[in-house]
């Protein structure tokens, strides 16, 4: 007998529609064909399905009134809770209802919640300068937890949210996400401590960067375009930051470092409000301020002076050129 | 008079409201509601303007190419700098690599599966519809969404990654293209072209479509092989002279001009087309006004230019009834788009067909499609152009006080950016984005925008809920309600 379909609801709210975007650049020759393989269901997803106005409403209700299940519950977007708590700033067109109370109705018959994207996790973009919308993420509000949800929600399955962030969030995330909670194969462990599936989160951006060589002797990009490292002067994250972009690529062979631009951090809370402009580094005395996790500040120091001292002219020249300017030497490799 | 509030639309992006006023079987009268707001100019002021790179592709998530393009316009014209001629061809490669996938995706995903609808059951062209464009089933839906993304896979190497690049600077583009990487770019665009050429023209060359001279023309071509290849399909439904004539524009039409040439210029050129004289004016962005009457926002001052706008929540405002507030040219309701642009540019085919028809559901899907054609082989020219061993991004030193206005021609149509700078930091940054044309409330004088003028006089079934004829006129303008209110 086949077995029951995984039914994903997917809303959108307080964000730009571009993790719906990215998730159609699924790396997949059929992505409906795929996602029904893996047993989902598409309920309702505003971009795909043919189902609109009161028909859709309909739907909402069935789901609150327990007459279709909810397996589970994606969010795109920050939850607007302004102004003043009235949620006025989105209301859900044809509902006369603020978005967040159907959130919050929806969110109790879940199997589980998900929020896709950096504004549904932490409130992102959306709650970026003096946050005029009061945004907020479904469990959290940048780093604190709360959130529109609280922090004691469990799902139906007694998870926590699971926070697919990024900005936007990476096709492959979702649909592995989504393919591994249909299978029953997503508990509280596969979460990290913020919610993020460590499918993605457990890595580095840095790790797989095509600048690493770079990297390793400091030779530093100083403009736009530049291919050299990004993290002392043009702002880049990339050593802190969790995601697997330089080993899962985007669209084909691309991530923000192979696209020559900084990693902004964008899968961690926060990440709107550095503190300083996106593309510069900030710094102490010359020294870059984020170093890379894990490591002693002091060693790196070090190691940072020695490795400049040892630059060779390729990867130094190289460094601050839009081309490669000096080619690598051609060597024997072999013993004899 | 009955009154119909319909929403949630979906296969828009973001989410829309439409309240209309319904007597005899017809729309009365249309108010158009944007439901949601998020802030971004607000958000934007007090920070560094190079941040505004980051930001504004925030905006939207299918148009964000087209956000990053026009920001770099802006603080372009504030600093005093120009891209050198790879940046330029590099930022409109990636620029019309979006356009192109939003017009597919508008295509194929949002806007055809309309006549897969048990409403048109019996239609000679029902079932072929169903085959081809019912959601998630459907075999031309399923094969645009691989061709999509294949495409996109232009802007992993040019771009970084889509949606979302910052690999758009004012001075060109962070991503030099190495001359060896161009032919495997160039024939991923092939690949393109070819599933263009096949499922969308039906068998045929995409000069051969952009050569057609006028509408007689165009249906011969159809004529050739009726169920060939789905533009054909979409022509055949209208043939039906209600569905065809379904969302008469306001007969203004705007164009930025879309794809700045190197040596001064666009590809298509800049412009107003007033349809009632046949003429094309020149824009003048001196006389833009933003009016708030009927938003939820401070209309303090009366309508104003965007270079002094303001954008001030005001959710108990009596009589407003959108966030979205009303862009006037010159006290004019103008519409945007690709219908718009080909208009301005002065394709005959579009004119020809416009001419006949004004501008409706058909002229505004034709245009879209024709550009599928058109572009293709400029994003070839382009790649060819790059010189090897020249610059691709100019060196750019931002003042601490100024202005810019950042101009561009998204898919939706124009879109404009006006940023303000005082002591280095952003004081002011207004957008008009090309669906806060369209999807404009009434003025001051109570003229409704261009979607409220086109919804009225559309048919409305007895027991219809969500009119078809209001979705189809709806999503002829593709909207984007994101970039509406951002």
């Amino acid at each position: 007998m086949a077995r029951e379909p995984f039914n994903v609801l997917w809303l959108q709210s307080g964000g730009c529609g571009g993790c719906s975007m990215s998730l159609l650049c699924a790396d997949t020759t059929d992505f409906h064909g795929q996602l029904r393989d893996a047993g989902i269901h598409l309920l309702w997803h505003p971009s795909l399905s043919l189902e609109s106005g009161g028909s859709v409403v309909a739907l909402l209700n069935d789901v609150l009134e327990g007459r279709v299940r909810l397996d589970a519950l994606c969010v795109e977007g920050a939850l607007l809770r302004g102004p003043n708590g009235t949620g006025r700033f989105h209301v859900l067109a044809g509902t006369g209802l603020p978005m967040i109370h159907w959130v919050q109705r929806l969110a109790e018959q879940a199997g589980v919640v998900a929020a896709i994207g950096s504004c549904a996790a932490w409130g992102g973009v959306t709650a970026g300068g003096a946050n005029p919308t009061d945004a907020c993420g479904l469990q959290y509000e940048d780093e604190r937890i709360g959130g529109l949800l609280g922090a004691a929600f469990r799902s139906r399955q007694g998870l926590p949210v699971v926070n697919v962030a990024g900005c936007p969030t990476h096709p492959g995330w979702v649909l592995d996400t989504l393919m591994a909670l249909a299978a029953g194969e997503l508990d509280a462990g596969s979460l990290d401590a913020l919610g993020r599936p460590r499918l993605y989160a457990d890595q580095l951006v840095h790790h797989g960067c095509t600048r690493n060589e770079f990297y390793e002797f400091k030779a530093s990009a100083e403009k736009p375009s530049d291919l050299g490292c990004m993290m002392e002067h043009m702002g880049c994250k990339g050593t802190q930051v969790h995601a697997d972009c330089n080993t899962r690529l985007w669209n084909g062979e691309g991530s923000c470092t192979r696209g020559g631009y900084a990693c902004i951090a964008c899968t961690e809370p926060g990440f709107q409000e550095p503190g300083h402009p996106f593309h510069e580094t900030p710094k102490i005395a010359g020294i870059p301020i984020g170093l890379p996790t894990d490591m002693p500040k002091a060693w790196f120091v070090a190691l940072a002076s020695l490795s400049k001292s040892a630059t060779p002219k390729r990867v130094k020249v190289n460094a601050t050129a839009d081309h490669r300017v000096v080619t690598p030497a051609i060597r024997r490799t072999r013993l004899k | 008079m009955s009154r119909l509030i319909v929403g949630p639309f979906n296969r828009v992006e973001g989410d829309l409201e439409v309240t209309l006023d319904v007597a005899d079987g017809q729309v009365r009268a249309a108010h158009v509601n944007s439901p949601m707001y998020r802030g971004f100019e607000q958000i934007l002021q007090g920070k560094a303007p190079h941040d505004a790179l980051v930001f504004v592709p925030r905006i939207c998530g299918i148009c964000s190419v087209s956000q990053s393009v026009a920001a770099a316009h802006a603080l372009a014209d504030l600093a005093g700098v120009a891209m050198p001629p790879n940046g330029r061809h590099v930022t409109n490669t990636i620029l019309a690599i979006e356009n192109l996938a939003d017009h597919l995706t508008h295509f194929y995903l949002f806007f055809m599966p309309d006549f897969a609808r048990a409403a048109y059951a019996g239609r000679p062209w029902h079932a072929d519809a169903v085959a081809r464009f019912l959601p998630e089933r459907g075999e031309q839906v399923r094969k645009a969404i691989a061709a999509r993304a294949r495409w996109f896979e232009l802007l992993g190497t040019l771009a970084g990654k889509w949606p979302h690049t910052q690999g758009l600077e004012p001075g060109g583009s962070s991503r030099a293209v190495e001359p060896g990487e161009r032919t495997r770019l160039l024939a991923r665009v092939r690949e393109f072209r070819g599933f263009l050429e096949r499922e969308l023209f039906g068998g045929t060359a995409l000069e051969a479509f952009d050569a057609l001279p006028d509408e007689v023309a165009l249906w011969a071509w159809h004529a050739q092989q009726p169920t060939r290849g789905d533009l054909r399909l979409f022509l055949s439904t209208m043939l039906d002279p209600v569905l065809a004539a379904l969302g008469p524009g306001p007969g203004h039409y705007l164009s930025y001009g879309a794809y700045p040439q190197p040596g001064g210029g666009h590809a298509f050129a800049a412009g107003v087309w007033d349809a009632a004289l046949q003429q094309r004016q020149p824009v003048d962005t001196a006389a833009i006004r933003e009016d708030a009457t009927h938003a939820w926002l401070s209309d303090a001052g009366g309508p104003r230019h965007p270079g002094d706008g303001l954008t001030e929540p005001d959710a108990d405002k009596p009589g407003a009834y959108t966030w979205n507030k009303a862009p006037r040219l010159a006290g004019r309701v103008v519409e945007t788009g690709a219908i718009a642009r080909q208009l301005a540019a002065g394709h005959p085919l579009v004119r020809d067909a416009v001419a006949r028809h004004g501008g409706s559901v058909f002229t505004r899907v034709l245009a879209r499609v024709l550009e599928l054609a058109r572009v293709v082989p400029l994003i070839e020219a382009w790649l060819q152009a790059l010189q090897p061993q020249q610059p691709y991004c100019a060196e750019t030193r931002l003042p601490l006080d100024g202005e810019g206005m950042g101009l561009n021609e998204a898919a939706r149509g124009a879109l404009g950016h006006w940023i303000a700078v005082r002591g280095g930091r952003i004081a002011s940054y207004q957008i008009i984005a090309p669906t806060s044309w369209n999807f404009s409330p009434r003025d001051a004088a109570g003229t409704p925008g261009a979607l409220e003028q086109a919804l009225v006089g559309a048919p409305v079934q007895p027991g219809e809920d969500t009119p078809v004829a209001v979705q189809h006129i709806v999503r002829s303008f593709d909207p984007c309600m994101v970039c509406t209110v951002h």
